[in-house]
């Protein structure tokens, strides 16, 4: 099968700037994404970048300030949930099907955080996903994941209807 | 007030709520322990704010993974006597079933206690208990008192 007969993914479909289109899906149409503050940085086919700034109502220590692991936790899903959009080549919702999580230090308070996803193979049917969480540097994280997705679960995909149509017909509505 | 002496006043008052109350994020994500039932059950309360997908509509996954993770806290919390609080090393997640617009309910157990790791699995559900939406595995670093 040549180049040609590839079907084209989310991300190659999307028209015009494709960092608008994702942030309006992923960090204003997702509710909690967008109460968390959680702001697209960058995107590119297999992968995704988001940005959360430091909030006081997301520390989980108030002694120290060091945010609570279910807000990081909460960036790595939709991170790595993203990278696996950017490759989908229909419709289809997916959900996460288990994420792992290794806390290699804390995060410094009143540091904004700055997560890397990709989702390095797509089946038929589970997506694969590894990401990082840092201040400015991959190689020195604050979390560290590793994620599979189901695709095809029930129901409407949460956000890329618009952009898996285009991907599908070539047309935009 | 420290969080650990809080723990400490709200263990001497039987009263849980005083532990979600110290933690910003908790009370955010309207996470509070409750023990109405004689075990520790941690409640999220449903919030519009919690949703990922408006069309189902089904919670963010990231809200689930993060009571998981909340419950274990409490559960160690209260469960155990600490000289320092328990600091996590990772969590597993497993996401069973999407989670609806409504409250969600957690309970924690000690897979393992050791004198450095706790271990401690966690399970999550809405209406019905026998059919979870989460569970998990986490590893705390813990200090007992000696």
């Amino acid at each position: 099968m040549g180049d040609e007969a590839r079907p084209k993914t989310v991300f190659e479909a999307v028209p015009g700037d494709k960092l608008d289109v994702f942030q309006k899906w992923f960090s204003d149409t997702i509710p909690h994404n967008k109460a968390l503050g959680l702001v697209v940085t960058a995107v590119r086919k297999g992968g995704a970048s988001m940005r959360l700034e430091w909030q006081p109502h997301l520390v989980g220590n108030p002694e120290t300030g060091v945010l609570h692991g279910g807000a990081i936790t909460a960036m790595l899903d939709a991170c790595s949930g993203m990278a696996v959009a950017t490759m989908l080549t229909k419709a289809q919702p997916f959900a996460t099907l288990d994420l792992r999580i290794d806390y290699v230090h804390p995060a410094t308070p009143e540091q904004p955080v700055l997560a890397d996803a990709e989702c390095f193979r797509l089946t038929s049917n589970v997506a694969f996903t590894r990401a990082v969480a840092h201040h400015g540097d991959p190689r020195d994280p604050i979390a560290s994941s590793a994620g599979t997705f189901m695709l095809g679960t029930k129901g409407k995909a949460a956000v890329g209807q618009h952009a898996a149509r285009i991907a599908v017909t070539g047309r935009g509505t | 007030m420290t969080l650990l002496e809080r723990l400490h006043a709200a263990r001497k008052a039987n009263d849980l709520s005083r532990l979600s109350e110290a933690i910003p994020y908790a009370r955010w994500m309207n996470m509070a322990p409750e023990n109405s039932t004689g075990e520790l059950l941690t409640r999220m309360r449903y919030h519009p704010l919690l949703i990922g997908n408006s069309h189902l509509p089904a919670l963010h996954g990231g809200t689930i993974g993060a009571l998981l993770e909340t419950a274990a806290i409490f559960h160690l919390l209260w469960e155990t006597d600490n000289a320092a609080l328990p600091r996590i090393i990772n969590i597993t997640v497993d996401y069973l079933r999407s989670g609806r617009a409504v409250d969600t309910l957690a309970r924690a157990n000690f897979t393992k206690l050791g004198r450095r790791v706790a271990s401690v699995a966690v399970e999550a559900w809405q209406d019905d208990r026998s059919k979870p939406v989460g569970a998990a595995q986490l590893h705390f670093l813990v200090t007992p008192v000696k």
